[in-house]
């Protein structure tokens, strides 16, 4: 392993490293649009800002760290005074939030983290920009615009200072297919609602026969339990999801996170006791509100769109079950055709929810104690 | 083979982590960033200059000095952030339907730098009319006609320079043209005489006919020649960024790449040496190759954000010889041709079109092998691949 690493640093140190490039001035402006916030990045190469406001505080043509530290009031106030930003006529309030560097093909860049306030939710925003046009007009301002998942470009030079960008709404459908897409994809990657379905659907395909679990007879059985089970957890967490994603019900994260792993352990223990058979629906209906906090938070932290609440809001739920129902539709097929033999009873059944036990175990005492226990 | 994957992979890890995210550098010693030209007293005096200027910006002299200035600097670098520079100097003047003549020619050397050549040529007419006599007009004229592929325009300019211009620059300006339209042996050794004759000329103008030889004699296949005048001409100026690509220029078509990679390591800055530095490297078979690839490529990039065009040539020939995408060579080098027709520009037409069988660009190329009448031994022997059919 040590010889494999030697080996890569040393064919790294054969590569060329990235020569600075001799390129026309340009500075890379990023602003993402929120409402009336906007949060921006500006990029500006240094050679740039020591022909503008001084850099090289002791001459010797190399530019530290510590020089441009000591200069980044300066360098702000420079960058600000050349760019404006507005909202239907009214100035957006800018500042510079955070100074750090970054490389791109011509050399060392100052980076300007900036946030901005207008004063009112923006649908067109107004940029002037005049950055270096006095000491290089060959430069440009290149800015990228972003506006929820649309992204336009901008080329800023002394002949076009100053242009009025229009937001573009992005289409309904495209926004409701985004949230489906994030939906079918928390559920893709979030194991623990998938093994509580798989828990409850396990003996979907069997029937309880005095003390024993028989195959059952008919698909059509089979798939009607599947249904019920479905229907019913998806009912209760879309009840929950709403509520708690409009804001009118919430729960601590903590709780609600190790509360979806004992309903894991709950699911699938009963596959090794039976307590409960037939009314494996009612379990799913009571845990589904459980797991539809879980389900918000996600929501929560994708942040929903205030113009379409509702339409994200069904988006991802539509996401949901369709994740949902691919996990059925594999799972039904196979089951019902190992139902009878040994191997499902022992194997995928017992052996399967014993190792659900374990897992959701340690999920358990991980969230419940805020331990870190599985990498 | 694998190793060469390896390495690849491993450089452009190694470059697309280069930009990955801003970031605070661990130490406030640490260099981020080396000032071009460093602590040379060349650049001293144009700070001069400018701190000159800055306190008198409406003196026309001044100005003057300091946009040449930066001209010849970006020349030499071949860096284009010089050339705003000089620009801004010129700013009171710049937007000027009138501006005085000693603007207006610089103002067309900065268009023609990035080729805008229509304005250029405008420029340098209205100064012309305003003095038929200002021989830095005509030179000029004759420069971007001969970029342009007009010849007679051309060889009219040069004309106008006898008695105005130093004799060895007269010969230069006429045997540049002479030689890529039909009387290239005439050409260069009328002007080889000429450089002979007038060994006192100061050093920048026998660097730029040098350069000019050895260019000449590679295309007449008299290469030892060539080599002479290329070693000539950068034991007069080591620096200068196009003789540096002429030279290496000749010495990858004579397939001695090692001497490229030793010529171009440390000058690399310039996107078309970087080029023929890469080329060099996978003709060479040496490691980097894939690196300075990927660099070239983000250079390329950069320069689309903007939206220059300054570099289709350039771009043409990294596309074929280092992606080996014919088809967007063959697309790059014809929207070059549509622009400019120099001898590098028809050669990379002339690659293209055999590698991707682009029936334009073949077409292009016959048509202009037949009307310019150019001679240039290594286009001829790509030409001869075309085949005579459409």
């Amino acid at each position: 392993m040590i010889a494999r690493c030697l080996l890569l640093a040393a064919l790294l140190l054969a590569c060329t490293l990235p020569a600075q490039a001799h390129k026309a001035s340009d500075s890379y402006l990023n602003l993402a649009v929120q409402g009336q916030r906007i949060d921006g990045q500006w990029d500006i190469a240094l050679r740039d800002l020591e022909m503008a406001v001084g850099l090289d505080a002791n001459g010797d043509a190399a530019i530290t760290w510590d020089e441009v530290r000591a200069r980044h009031a300066a360098i702000g106030a420079y960058a600000l005074a050349r760019l404006k930003l507005s909202s239907d006529g009214a100035a957006c309030a800018l500042r510079v939030t955070q100074h750090l560097v970054d490389t791109h093909t011509d050399g060392a860049y100052a980076v300007l983290r900036l946030q901005g306030d207008c004063p009112a939710p923006v649908t067109a925003l107004g940029v002037d920009y005049s950055l270096l046009f006095d000491i290089d007009p060959q430069h440009k301002g290149l800015l990228q615009l972003t506006h929820g998942a649309v992204t336009g470009t901008a080329i800023f030079a002394p002949d076009a200072r100053s242009q009025l960008l229009p937001l573009a709404e992005p289409s309904r459908w495209r926004q409701f297919a985004d949230y489906v897409r994030h939906g079918v994809w928390h559920i893709w990657i979030g194991f623990d609602h998938i093994l509580f379905l798989v828990s409850l659907l396990l003996p979907a395909v069997l029937v309880r026969h005095e003390g024993r679990w028989q195959g059952r007879e008919t698909l059509k059985a089979s798939v009607l339990d599947v249904l019920k089970i479905v229907t019913a957890f998806t009912l209760a967490h879309s009840l929950t999801l709403t509520l708690a994603a409009l804001g009118a019900l919430s729960l601590p994260s903590r709780l609600v996170e190790s509360a979806i792993a004992a309903s894991v352990i709950l699911a699938a223990l009963n596959n090794l006791w039976p307590l409960v058979h037939r009314w494996r629906a009612l379990v799913a209906f009571a845990f589904g509100l459980i797991h539809g906090f879980g389900f918000a938070s996600v929501l929560a932290d994708l942040g929903l769109p205030q113009g379409a609440l509702v339409l994200s809001l069904v988006g991802f739920n539509v996401g949901v079950e369709l994740g949902q129902l691919a996990i059925v539709a594999a799972f039904l097929p196979l089951a019902y055709l190992l139902r009878r033999g040994l191997f499902y009873r022992r194997v995928v059944l017992t052996g399967g929810s014993a190792l659900i036990v374990v897992l959701a175990t340690v999920w358990l005492a991980e969230r419940a104690l805020d331990l870190k226990l599985l990498a | 083979m694998l190793g060469k994957i390896i390495v690849s992979l491993a450089c452009a890890g190694a470059i697309s982590a280069a930009g990955a995210a801003p970031y605070i550098p661990a130490s406030g010693a640490q260099v981020l960033e080396r000032l071009p030209g460093g602590l040379d007293p060349g650049k001293r005096a144009l700070q001069g200059l400018r701190t000159a200027l800055a306190a008198d910006p409406h003196n026309l002299d001044l100005a003057g000095a300091l946009a040449q200035r930066y001209i010849e600097q970006s020349r030499r670098d071949g860096d284009p952030r010089y050339l705003g520079y000089a620009q801004a100097a010129l700013a009171p003047w710049w937007s000027q339907p009138q501006p005085p003549s000693s603007v207006l020619v610089l103002r067309a050397t900065l268009r023609q730098s990035t080729h805008q050549f229509a304005p250029a040529l405008t420029d340098l007419e209205t100064v012309l009319q305003r003095d038929s006599g200002n021989s830095q007009a005509w030179l000029t004229r004759a420069t971007v006609q001969l970029i342009t592929g007009d010849f007679a325009g051309a060889r009219t300019s040069c004309m106008r320079l006898y008695s105005r211009a130093p004799e060895l620059v007269v010969q230069a300006c006429l045997a540049s043209v002479g030689s890529v339209s039909g009387q290239a042996a005439a050409s260069y050794d009328r002007l080889r005489q000429s450089a002979t004759a007038r060994a006192d000329s100061p050093s920048a103008i026998r660097a730029w006919v040098s350069t000019l030889l050895g260019e000449m004699a590679a295309r007449l296949g008299r290469y030892e020649e060539a080599e002479a005048h290329f070693r000539a001409a950068l034991a007069l100026d080591a620096a200068d960024s196009y003789l540096l690509g002429a030279y290496a220029d000749f010495l990858l078509d004579r397939g001695r790449a090692p001497e490229v990679v030793r010529l171009l390591k440390d000058k690399t800055q310039a996107d078309a040496l970087l080029l023929r530095y890469a080329i060099a490297l996978k003709a060479a078979g040496l490691p980097g190759a894939a690196g300075a690839s990927a660099d070239l490529a983000a250079r390329f990039d950069a320069a689309m954000r903007r939206r220059d065009s300054v570099h289709q040539r350039e771009q043409a020939r990294f596309e074929l010889a280092l992606r080996g995408d014919a088809a967007a060579a063959a697309r790059l080098a014809k929207l070059n041709w549509a622009v400019q027709k120099e001898p590098a520009d028809l050669r990379i037409l002339a690659q293209a079109a055999v590698a991707s069988k682009d029936p334009e660009a073949r077409a292009l190329v016959r048509g202009w092998l037949n009307t310019s009448r150019i001679e240039d031994a290594g286009t001829a022997a790509i030409a001869a691949q075309l085949g005579s059919g459409a």
